[in-house]
């Protein structure tokens, strides 16, 4: 489903931070990434969401090239990747609704579709109670169960949580990594970045492991080990 | 993209009201630069009113021959008006202007007749085409040598040097307006577009996250541009009001100074036209500026 193929990065100020990576992901896989700050987790992710393009190499979707897309089929890509940020990322004018329902709108879905679709998803992150708030009057967790129910309304193929539990309690990181492996349970490939051993461990799924923009490991059994 | 734009206009209530107030001022300096063209404009009008050249016709120059002339004189493209003085109102006209010149008065009785010639005022439609028409009467030689000699002078050649000025600071008068203008209204562009540059920079983040889950170009510019046509139409309606009570204020006084032309009923009677100007200037601005300006943060 999605290939790295011999893919490097590198930026004129802090030179390579991705080194000849080959990774292969199937469909529905659960993948986390683990590494410590600077390993190059976060550019990995950047590349697949053609935010950012490689220095050499090439990242397919599907077999297809992402970086060679046109605006047109870019845009049409990029709502196949849910993408959830530490930062969460809300638009902060937007109450939980909008902020679900602008990246249905960006995905030309009608108001019918929109308003049948976003109850459900804010049932399925436990916020039907938040609706109409903004992101100003939510807690930490709250914000990043919204974040997420916007990356999956278009149901992606591929959903990525960047450091999802990095600003989070326990109690919140534990819901956020619940309602993940929710998800993916459904069908969604995940593809999460973080430091949380405990998190790691819990799931139990394939685990990454990278360290100066090198992959040193690629372990199945889901441990995290540094 | 309508909704989301009035939405985002209402909620971002400080920035949008930040943006409006700068593009206010921006505004009424334009409305500034509006009607100090008007006012520019009305007391040249004035001046050049004031400039004419008359030509004097002998006491025994026949009617026929200057209404001739008075045709041959009216045909030139360069001539505005003019205007016949018989023997009669250039003696009325003296008596009037000396009414209390009793000595002055008294000599002209004594002559036992009328020495005036009639005349003709003849207004150009510019300051500088007095030369050509005092030119084309000077080749009417044999109206002005031999004997079938009818006129006795022209004065504009007495007046030329004062004419070639008042022409020279007229013309001056109109480039420094027309430089003014195109400067400030650059001004105005620059500031606008600075404005909403600015308050598009705060959404930069939120425009990255639109493209990253899949927002069209269209869709992301789309509520921007709304936002920024809203700014520039609150602007031009507000700049509008501001005008009123101030033209009223200035209106007697421009009227009194400057060429007879009230502000105050300028802005009455062209309001729809000024209505046009400032609000379609404010919206066109605001919408190519967030056009403008929202394209930066579009190449994630």
């Amino acid at each position: 489903m999605i290939l790295y193929d011999k893919v490097s990065k590198a930026y004129p100020s802090s030179g390579l931070v991705l080194q000849d990576i080959s990774l292969t992901i199937d469909p529905k896989e659960f993948i986390s990434v683990v590494g410590h700050s600077g390993a190059g987790k976060t550019t990995l992710l950047k590349l697949l969401l053609a935010e950012e393009k490689p220095t050499d190499g090439f990242v397919f979707f599907e077999s297809t090239n992402i970086h060679r897309l046109a605006q047109s089929e870019m845009n049409e890509y990029r709502r196949r990747i849910g993408m959830v940020f530490q930062d969460y990322r809300l638009l902060p004018n937007k109450t939980t609704y909008e902020n679900i329902a602008f990246a249905m709108e960006a995905a030309g879905r009608t108001d019918e579709e929109i308003a049948a679709d976003v109850p459900h998803v804010l049932e399925l992150v436990n916020l039907s109670g938040k609706m109409w708030n903004f992101p100003h009057e939510l807690s930490g967790g709250e914000k990043q169960r919204v974040a997420i129910a916007r990356a999956i309304i278009n149901q992606p193929d591929v959903l990525i949580a960047d450091e999802p539990t990095g600003n989070l309690d326990p109690l919140n990181t534990n819901d956020v990594i619940q309602i993940l492996q929710k998800i993916n349970e459904l069908g969604t490939t995940v593809i999460l970045t973080t430091h949380n051993k405990s998190v790691v461990d819990s799931i139990g799924r394939r685990v990454i492991v990278m360290e100066g923009g090198r992959i040193i490991r690629d372990d199945t059994s889901g441990q995290y080990a540094l | 993209m309508f909704r989301t734009g009035f939405v985002n206009f209402w909620r971002d209530g400080f920035i949008s009201l930040a943006s409006v107030l700068v593009m206010t001022i921006t505004l009424f300096s334009l409305g500034l630069i509006i009607f100090s063209g008007v006012i520019l404009k009305a007391s040249l009008l004035e001046l050049q009113d004031k400039v004419d050249v008359t030509v004097y016709f002998l006491p025994n120059a026949s009617e026929e021959a200057i209404h001739s002339l008075e045709k041959t004189v009216e045909t030139m493209p360069e001539v505005k008006t003019v205007e016949f003085i018989s023997e009669n109102q250039a003696l009325d006209e003296f008596r009037t202007r000396h009414e209390n010149d009793q000595v002055t008065l008294q000599a002209l009785e004594e002559l036992g007749y009328n020495p005036f010639g009639a005349s003709l005022n003849i207004k150009a439609k510019n300051t500088s085409q007095y030369e050509s028409i005092a030119k084309f009467l000077d080749k009417k030689s044999e109206l002005s040598q031999g004997d079938s000699r009818i006129i006795e002078k022209i004065n504009y050649y007495k007046n030329k040097a004062a004419i070639d000025r008042l022409t020279k600071i007229i013309e001056g008068s109109q480039k420094l307006g027309f430089a003014l203008t195109v400067i400030l209204a650059l001004i105005s562009i620059l500031i606008t577009f600075n404005t909403i540059r600015l308050a598009i920079y705060t959404y930069r983040e939120e425009v990255g996250v639109m493209r990253l889950v899949g927002a069209s170009r269209q869709y992301i510019r789309g509520p921007f541009v709304v936002a920024g046509i809203l700014y520039g139409f609150a602007a031009g309606v507000i700049a509008m009001i501001i005008f009123y009570p101030l033209t009223i204020w200035l209106g007697s006084t421009t009227a009194n100074f400057f060429g007879g032309i009230n502000i105050a009923t300028y802005y009455i009677d062209n309001f729809f036209e000024l209505l046009v100007i400032l609000v379609g200037s404010g919206t066109v601005l605001g919408g190519v500026s967030s056009y403008l300006a929202v394209r930066k943060y579009l190449s994630v």
